[in-house]
């Protein structure tokens, strides 16, 4: 029985029974939780669907049947018995384990009350993290100075917002103002102490807020030290090179953790006595120099990647070796790369975590946190899935603005 | 006329291979030369030493009265004044036609950006693009890239015009556009030293010809004595092949 073009419709309507057949035992046994197929033996009655299903796409399985919908469906979903069963097993896939995580969200979540007791669902109880949600942004930080974080993060988003709207001769003054200037007032109205601001010590910085802190600033830093060691990595001095390429394979050679510990327990015994350097500032200088150890390999391949013609068009243009690569090769490379740029930024925002191994708590170390609290105890599910979630929504919006970046800085045909 | 580039003896290695052997050669202002011989014989490495893209290690090379050695300032300010145009053209791909042209008189001349703009206009209308000025160079033929490559050179109002082999590169139907621009650019009175396989470029402006083969220069002629009576077998040999 091979389906032909010339009894179309009796083959579709053939198939399509068996489809639905399949889609119906699928449904009633995940929603009224019926099992019409289970006088079958077990393991039958189990895959039934699945083989009914192949069974019906095989016979609607018509090449050029003229109708667009059939054609289309049979291009993109069945063109194979081995497609169709990877199609079924998908859709299966979805209905069955899609409701269940919406309930577990949405249906069966208690949002409502102030204690764990008030969760009475068997769903998420986001009551957890609606009570701890204060402290999963800010930390320890206490409650009445929080204005300043407040401040200080909407004084840096308004000015990074601005920077896409004004004039370009203005906007190289923002930038240089964000870059120098404002870290310096965004920590100062943070850790305070002077101006009449309470000193709030850094142990006390915590939760999202310390997640933006230490990504921002080991982002902002670890970009030029990776570029000048890319840089020195292909130095023609070898005193450069070298010391370039021992930095890099030093620091890319240890796992970050073991840097982070390192920054906390052995640095301190190299400072001469009575020196004290911040934890986080130790923290801060760590994970910089590591991220920036591999945003220098990054570059360094896309300097490779560059065409030999380019440097010496620039040189036969009288340029020396800083203006040839700031204005030439540099622009170049870093497009080239920004995949790679964006894969290293990613990857240490998603490192953050671990500096809770020197004690201090940023978002999915409040949600560690919380979760031991006996108040609240078993909660760690609801914590660990809005942590993800925060850190995904930060992750994704990243990756879509550097492939923005991209499209915009293309300038193919 | 007085001369401009002055070459005494000089020798190249890449490693073990010889790729000059004690070249010597003069240029005089507004002299046109066109080096030519089969690929391998050091006629790219030849003028590549002239701006220092390739290090020569015995000999003298003097342009413009300074001598090529290891100090970077002098290669700058040497490399400022000799225009080169290459095979594969090297525009930035990165910027605009325009901006390939003033950025290294911007940068380098420290020349106000209106008035860069304005010489490169210029240049792009000497070689017929400037209605090009706005694009990226990815979105030009190959011939409108060479003559743009021509354009950028000529920004820096150079005292020396260098071609390695500008006309390789590009589509038969492209090479008279480019050859044009490099003709018009002769008659404008321009030093020029040429590498290229165009015989026929080479009658029209050429005032005198150089044959190399291995590392040497193995003749050097004016261009009718060149064409109508070479010395050597060699020349002889390879005028014979490629006319």
């Amino acid at each position: 029985m091979k389906p032909s073009k010339e009894n179309l419709t009796s083959f579709v309507i053939f198939g399509g029974f068996f489809i639905f057949i399949s889609f119906l035992d699928v449904l009633l046994n995940t929603f009224l939780n019926l099992n019409f197929t289970g006088f079958l033996p077990s393991k039958l009655s189990y895959f039934a669907p699945l083989i009914l299903g192949t069974i019906g796409l095989y016979f609607i399985r018509i090449e050029f049947s003229g109708n667009k919908l059939l054609d289309k469906i049979n291009t993109n979903f069945n063109s194979t018995n081995f497609n169709a069963i990877l199609t079924l097993i998908v859709i299966f896939t979805l209905i069955k384990y899609i409701p269940p995580i919406l309930n577990w969200f949405f249906f069966d979540a208690n949002f409502s009350g102030n204690s764990k007791e008030d969760c009475t669902g068997s769903g998420a109880c986001w009551v957890f993290v609606k009570v701890w949600f204060n402290r999963f942004v800010y930390g320890m930080y206490p409650d009445a100075e929080q204005w300043r974080i407040n401040s200080a993060f909407i004084l840096l988003f308004s000015l990074v917002g601005a920077s896409f709207f004004v004039p370009l001769k203005i906007k190289k003054y923002l930038l240089i103002f964000l870059l120098f200037v404002y870290p310096i007032i965004g920590l100062k109205l943070i850790s305070g102490g002077d101006f009449g601001l309470k000193y709030v010590e850094t142990g006390a910085w915590g939760g999202l807020s310390l997640t933006f802190i230490v990504s921002a600033f080991a982002l902002i830093l670890c970009f030029p030290i990776g570029m000048f060691l890319a840089l020195g990595r292909r130095s023609s001095l070898p005193a450069i090179r070298y010391t370039s390429i021992g930095f890099i394979e030093l620091w890319r050679g240890v796992p970050l953790i073991t840097v982070l510990f390192m920054s906390a327990v052995m640095f301190p015994m190299f400072l001469p006595d009575g020196t004290y350097v911040d934890k986080l500032i130790r923290v801060l200088i760590a994970i910089t120099l590591f991220e920036a150890a591999y945003m220098a390999e990054v570059i360094r391949g896309g300097l490779q990647a560059l065409p030999k013609g380019q440097y010496e068009a620039a040189k036969s243009l009288g340029m020396g070796y800083w203006r040839m690569h700031f204005l030439i090769i540099l622009p170049q490379a870093l497009k080239l790369v920004i995949p790679g740029i964006a894969n290293t930024f990613l990857a240490l925002v998603k490192d953050t975590p671990l500096i809770f191994v020197v004690g201090l708590l940023e978002l999915a170390g409040m949600v560690n946190l919380a979760k031991t609290n006996p108040k609240w105890l078993g909660m760690a599910m609801e914590g660990y899935v809005f942590a993800g979630l925060v850190f995904w929504i930060i992750c994704y919006a990243m990756s879509r603005y550097s492939q923005n970046l991209e499209k915009k800085l293309s300038t193919e045909r | 006329m007085s001369k401009i580039i002055e070459l005494k003896n000089v020798n190249k290695w890449f490693d073990k291979f010889q790729a000059l052997k004690d070249v010597s050669l003069e240029v005089n202002q507004q002299e046109k030369i066109v080096i030519c011989g089969p690929s391998g014989s050091g006629k790219s490495t030849l003028i590549r030493c002239i701006n220092r893209l390739e290090e020569h290690q015995e000999g003298e090379i003097i342009v413009d009265g300074k001598e090529i050695s290891d100090n970077t300032k002098d290669i700058e300010q040497i490399r400022a004044e000799v225009g080169m145009v290459f095979q594969q053209f090297n525009l930035f791909p990165h910027l605009s036609i325009l901006d390939n042209c003033t950025l290294a008189p911007i940068w380098v001349k420290k020349l106000p950006k209106k008035q860069a703009e304005e010489i490169a206009m210029r240049n792009l209308e000497k070689v017929q693009i400037a209605d090009q000025a706005k694009k990226f160079p990815g979105q030009l033929s190959g011939g409108q890239q060479q003559r743009s490559a021509l354009a950028r050179a000529l920004c820096m109002e150079p005292k020396i015009m260098l071609f390695d082999e500008p006309t390789s590169a590009l589509d038969p139907e492209m090479i008279k556009e480019v050859l044009d621009s490099m003709v018009d650019l002769a008659k404008a009175g321009m030093t020029m030293i040429v590498v290229t396989h165009e015989m026929g470029f080479a009658k029209e402006v050429a005032d005198n010809m150089i044959f190399m083969d291995e590392g040497r220069i193995v003749e050097k002629a004016k261009t009718k004595d060149f064409f109508d009576n070479p010395q050597s077998d060699r020349t002889k040999l390879f005028l014979s092949q490629i006319l």
